[in-house]
C-alpha cells in the first residue's frame, strides 16, 4: 500500500482511537467506567450490594430461624418487647426476632423480584422483538403481526399493573409462583413497548441502511444489528422495574395474596402485622416500611445511573 | 441482448423519483435523470445539497422506502431492469454486484459489533467461504485498505476507531465481495480535509485493483478532477450538463458549471481575493416544467428561462440543458 499513513504506536496513536476510549473497551465497559465517576451510581450500587449480601447471608447475619414465634410468650397486647442484648431490634407482635425476619425478608424480596422482573423482561422482549422485528421487516405480514403484538400490549398497559398482579394472584392461588408470575406478567407490556420502539428508531439509522446496502438478509439485520442497539434501553428498565416489583411484591402481601407461610418473614406482611400495633411499637411498621423505600431507591438510583452511562448524547 | 463490452455495464434511462403519497401534491426530487457507466469507467454526478444526487443513487441501488415514493424510468444493470427485480433479487445484487459507501462513516457502521463481524458478514452472506476463510480474508481487506495491525482491529468496536479508520473499513467491507459497481455517495465529506486524500487515494487503489466502476457522487469538483472520466453535473433534480472531465474543467458551457467552477479557490488568485460564490442558494429554483430552475440565480439569464423549459440536448461535444449557455472558455460570465 502505498498511501503516507500518521506513525502507528499500536493503540497510543491518537489519530486511530477516539480520546475517551482505551484500545480493548466495548460499549458497556466504557459505560462502566462512567458509572464509576458517578456519585448516584455509586449510592445506587451500595445500597444494592448491601441488599444483596444481606439477603444472601441471612443465616449467618442472625443467630435464629425465621417465624419462630419462640418468645410469644413476652408479647402483650398492649406491649411489644423492644430492642435488647438478645434481639437488637426487638420482637415483633407474633415474638418473633425483628431483626431477623428483616434479614429474612430482604431474601424474599429478592427472589421475588428477581424472578418476577425476568419473568418480565423474558416474555417483554420476545413480544417487543417479534413486534419491533414484524415492523422492521415491513410489509403486510409485517404490519398485521405488529400490530397484532402492540394492541395486545394495548390491552395490558390499560389495566393498572398493580390490579392485573392482583388478578393474576387472585386467579392462580395463593402461592409463591402466582405471586412472581403476575407482577412478571404486569411488567411485559413496559419491556415489549421500550423493545418495539427503539428497534423502530434504530431501523432508520444510517448502519441499517449501511447492512440494506451490502444485501444482508432483512432477518439477519434485524437479529444481529437493531436488536442488539437496542437493548440497553430495555436493560436499564429491567433495574428500575426491579425496584417495582420489590414494592409490588410487599403490596401483593399486604393485601394478603402473597406467600402465605408464616414460616416465611415478608416484609409485605410484616407491614400488615404491625397495623394494629403502631402506636404501641412503630418501628415493627417503619422499619420493614424503611427497608422496602431504601431498596427501591437503590435499584431506582442505580437504573438511572445505568441510563445516564448508556445514553451516548450524554458521553463526555 | 448483446455482449458484455458492447453495452454499458449501467444505464439508467430517464429516471424519476417522486416524493408524496398518491392523490397528494408530489415533489420530483430526480427528474430525467439519464447516464451511463461502461466497466471499469468513473462516472461523477455533481452537484449541491439538495440537488437529487443521493437519492439517485439510493434508487439505483432499490434502497429508497417503499411507501410514499414513486420511481419511474428504467435502471438498467447488464441490460436487465433493476426497477422490476423483487426485493430479494436486488438483495443479492446488492453488495455483490453493486455496492455503496456511505457520506457518514461515523453512523455506517453498527456501533456495537466489532468491525470484524461486519466485515465477515457480508463474505458469509454472498461468497460461498467458510468462517475462518472470511476472516482471512477480512484481515487481508483491511490491511489492503491500509489499516495497520489488521487481525488486532478486527477485534475491536467502530467508536475505538478514528473517522478516516472507519471510512477505511466502510470501504473495505464494500469492495470485499469484488462488486462490479461502486457507489460512492460524498465518501469524503465527514472526514478532516488531510484525512480526504488518503481515504481517496485508498478508494482510487482498490477500485482500480478489482476493476469496478465507479460512480462517484459528491459536490466538491477537487474529487470530480482526480478520480472520474466523465461527469454529470445535477441542479434541483436534473442533468443539466453532461460530458468529459477534461471539457468540463477547460471549457464548461452551462452557467451553473461555470458558477462551481469558479467558485473554488485558486491558488493563483492575489491574496485576500474574495471568493466567487453562486448568488442565492439551491432553494431559490423555478419549476422544472415551465421554466429553468437555475435562472433565478444564472447571471447568463434570457426571456425565455423563465418561459420555457429547457431540455438536455447533445451539443457537440456535451449534452446540456441551456438556452444561453456560456462561449467557448469563458469562466466569467457565470454568476456574476
Amino acid at each position: 500500500m502505498t498511501i503516507p499513513l500518521p506513525p502507528s504506536g499500536a493503540g497510543t496513536d491518537p489519530l486511530l482511537t477516539t480520546a475517551d476510549d482505551a484500545p480493548g473497551v466495548s460499549l458497556w465497559r466504557a459505560a462502566w467506567r462512567r458509572l464509576r465517576r458517578n456519585p448516584t451510581a455509586i449510592v445506587g450500587a451500595v445500597i444494592v450490594a448491601a441488599f444483596i449480601l444481606v439477603a444472601l447471608l441471612a443465616p449467618l447475619l442472625t443467630p435464629y430461624e425465621p417465624g419462630s414465634a419462640r418468645w410469644s410468650g413476652q408479647v402483650t397486647p398492649t406491649s411489644v418487647p423492644g430492642p435488647s442484648p438478645e434481639h437488637l431490634l426487638g420482637l415483633d407482635r407474633f415474638g418473633s426476632d425483628l431483626f431477623t425476619q428483616l434479614v429474612y425478608g430482604a431474601r424474599q424480596s429478592l427472589v421475588y423480584g428477581v424472578v418476577a422482573t425476568a419473568i418480565g423482561l423474558t416474555a417483554g422482549t420476545a413480544l417487543g422483538t417479534l413486534a419491533g422485528g414484524a415492523a422492521s421487516v415491513g410489509g403486510r405480514i409485517g404490519g398485521w403481526v405488529d400490530n397484532a403484538v402492540m394492541r395486545l400490549v394495548d390491552i395490558m398497559l390499560s389495566v393498572p399493573s398493580l390490579l392485573l398482579a392482583v388478578s393474576i394472584a387472585a386467579v392462580l392461588g395463593q402461592n409463591p409462583y402466582a405471586v412472581m408470575i403476575a407482577i412478571g406478567v404486569a411488567q411485559v407490556p413496559i419491556f415489549a413497548r421500550l423493545l418495539r420502539g427503539s428497534m423502530l428508531s434504530q431501523g432508520r439509522s444510517d448502519y441499517v441502511l449501511a447492512a440494506e446496502a451490502l444485501g444482508l438478509r432483512k432477518r439477519r439485520i434485524v437479529m444481529g444489528h437493531v436488536l442488539p442497539n437496542s437493548l440497553g434501553p430495555t436493560v436499564v428498565q429491567a433495574t428500575l422495574n426491579l425496584a417495582v416489583a420489590i414494592i409490588e411484591v410487599a403490596a401483593l402481601s399486604f393485601l394478603g395474596l402473597g406467600q402465605p407461610d408464616p414460616a416465611v418473614a415478608e416484609w409485605g406482611r410484616m407491614l400488615v402485622a404491625a397495623q394494629d400495633r403502631f402506636e404501641a411499637a412503630p418501628q415493627l411498621a417503619l422499619l420493614p416500611g424503611g427497608a422496602i423505600a431504601i431498596t427501591a431507591l437503590g435499584f431506582t438510583l442505580f437504573g438511572e445511573a445505568l441510563r445516564e452511562a448508556l445514553d451516548p448524547r450524554s458521553r463526555r | 441482448m448483446t455482449g458484455a463490452h458492447d453495452q454499458p455495464l449501467l444505464s439508467v434511462r430517464d429516471l424519476s423519483v417522486r416524493f408524496g403519497l398518491k392523490g397528494q401534491r408530489q415533489v420530483a426530487a430526480v427528474d430525467e435523470v439519464s447516464l451511463d457507466i461502461w466497466p471499469g469507467q468513473h462516472v461523477a454526478l455533481v452537484g449541491e445539497s439538495g440537488s437529487g444526487k443521493s437519492v439517485t443513487s439510493l434508487a439505483v441501488m432499490g434502497l429508497l422506502p417503499d411507501r410514499g415514493v414513486e420511481v419511474g424510468g428504467e435502471v438498467l444493470y447488464r441490460g436487465e431492469d433493476l426497477l422490476t427485480k423483487s426485493p430479494k433479487e436486488m438483495a443479492g445484487l446488492r453488495g455483490s454486484e453493486i455496492a455503496m459507501v456511505f457520506q457518514d462513516p461515523m453512523t455506517s457502521l453498527n456501533p456495537v459489533i466489532t468491525v470484524g463481524v461486519q466485515l465477515t458478514e457480508v463474505l458469509l452472506r454472498h461468497l460461498q467461504v467458510s468462517k475462518a476463510e472470511a476472516r482471512e480474508r477480512a484481515v487481508e481487506l483491511l490491511g489492503r485498505v491500509g489499516i495497520p495491525d489488521p487481525a488486532r482491529r478486527l477485534r475491536e468496536y467502530p467508536h475505538q476507531l478514528s473517522g478516516g479508520m472507519r471510512q477505511r473499513v466502510l470501504i473495505a467491507i464494500a469492495l470485499a465481495c469484488e462488486p462490479k459497481l461502486l457507489i460512492a455517495d460524498e465518501p469524503t465529506t465527514a472526514l478532516d480535509v488531510t484525512i480526504q486524500a488518503q481515504v481517496l487515494e485508498v478508494l482510487k487503489d482498490l477500485v482500480a485493483d478489482t476493476d469496478a466502476a465507479l460512480l462517484m457522487i459528491t459536490h466538491d469538483l477537487g474529487v470530480v478532477a482526480g478520480l472520474c472520466d466523465d461527469v454529470n453535473v445535477m441542479y434541483s433534480g436534473r442533468i443539466v450538463e453532461s460530458t468529459n472531465r477534461n471539457r468540463l474543467f477547460a471549457n464548461p458551457r452551462h452557467p451553473y458549471t461555470g458558477g462551481l467552477l469558479a467558485s473554488i479557490p485558486r491558488l493563483d488568485s492575489p491574496r485576500g481575493a474574495p471568493l466567487t460564490p453562486i448568488p442565492g442558494s439551491p432553494t431559490q429554483t423555478l419549476p422544472w416544467t415551465s421554466a429553468c430552475a437555475f435562472a433565478p440565480r444564472c447571471g447568463n439569464r434570457v426571456e425565455a428561462c423563465t418561459e420555457r423549459a429547457p431540455a438536455l440536448e447533445a451539443t457537440g461535444d456535451r449534452d446540456l440543458r441551456c438556452f444561453n449557455p456560456l462561449a467557448d472558455a469563458d469562466l466569467t460570465g457565470a454568476a456574476r
